[in-house]
């Protein structure tokens, strides 16, 4: 079978309303304990005190809206070049998912530099980076909004994302790219053999739970928003048909 | 019972509660939206059919 086939808005429905409540179950299954964990039961850090806890808010939520940007650009991408509605509902389902992961990231960062580094902002690279992509994802979504025309208003919010994703690539790598700035290195890296985490286990261990149970979060709100997507494609072209 | 959070209770705390409004609004407006278009395409395919 070709996940081609999933393009299809008839199978797309049909597959994914028999994984929804799954997956959404598995989401609360997995993000509620991974919490729990975080929160009531890890120590305090030695320097960063009660501080650390935000952690488990903080890292999965800004995984998540750098590659939720990165998810849009793939399925704007196909848009593009194969013209499948699914993949570019799907983009406009995930945007504001993608919008709320980053105002969160935003927010927790804020309130953790404030004890941490002195300051609720500074115009690091990481930082800036990641404002800008918000406000990419704000653009992106009032594009949307503002074009009546359904398939222009995909083409033009997918040569929009097209743009964005230089700012999420930017957000990723602006740690390594500039050596300046109070932005620590990545919390998450990808482990390689014979590497050590930057993360103590005991802190890692539900920090990895967490970023399954914001993902898993992330891929049940994706799979409904996109299905109330293709549903509101169809009301319309009904509505066109009797008027 | 929350843990004792010290001198830093009110980041923690604020970090944990923009989460949960902000994450808990999107959910709730997700699923009002789906439930909301659900039954208007319902209605519209009803009125569809051949009376």
């Amino acid at each position: 079978m070709s996940i081609w086939e999933f393009a299809n808005p008839v199978r797309f429905m049909r597959l994914s309303g028999r994984v929804l409540p799954w997956i959404t179950g598995l989401a609360f299954l997995t993000l509620l304990p991974a919490l729990y964990w975080g929160f009531f039961l890890t120590p305090d850090d030695a320097r960063q005190g009660a501080t650390v806890k935000i952690i488990y808010v903080h890292v999965p939520t800004a995984f998540l809206a750098i590659n939720i940007y990165f998810m849009m650009f793939v399925t704007s991408l196909i848009w593009l070049i194969r013209r499948h509605h699914v993949s570019a509902l799907a983009a406009k389902a995930a945007a504001p998912i993608g919008a709320v992961m980053t105002l969160i990231a935003l927010i927790t960062g804020a309130v953790w530099g404030q004890p941490m580094w002195g300051t609720w902002w500074v115009w690091d690279p990481r930082l800036t980076s990641f404002l800008i992509m918000f406000i990419f994802y704000i653009g992106y979504i009032a594009l949307w909004a503002a074009i009546d025309d359904a398939d222009k208003a995909a083409d033009l919010s997918a040569i929009l994302c097209m743009i964005g994703s230089v700012f999420a690539i930017i957000s990723r790598y602006a740690v390594n790219f500039w050596s300046q700035g109070l932005h620590q290195g990545t919390s998450a890296p990808i482990i390689r053999p014979g590497e050590e985490t930057q993360v103590s286990a005991v802190f890692w261990q539900p920090l990895m739970l967490s970023i399954a149970g914001f993902f898993l979060l992330f891929l049940a709100l994706l799979l409904l928003r996109t299905r109330t997507e293709i549903r509101n494609r169809r009301i319309n072209a009904l509505r066109a048909r009797e008027a | 019972m929350l843990p004792d959070l010290g001198k830093y209770a009110v980041p923690v705390l604020a970090a944990y509660a923009s989460m949960i409004v902000f994450l808990g609004g999107l959910i709730l407006i997700s699923l009002r939206n789906a439930k909301k278009s659900k039954e208007t395409l319902a209605r519209l395919e009803e009125n569809r059919k051949p009376k």
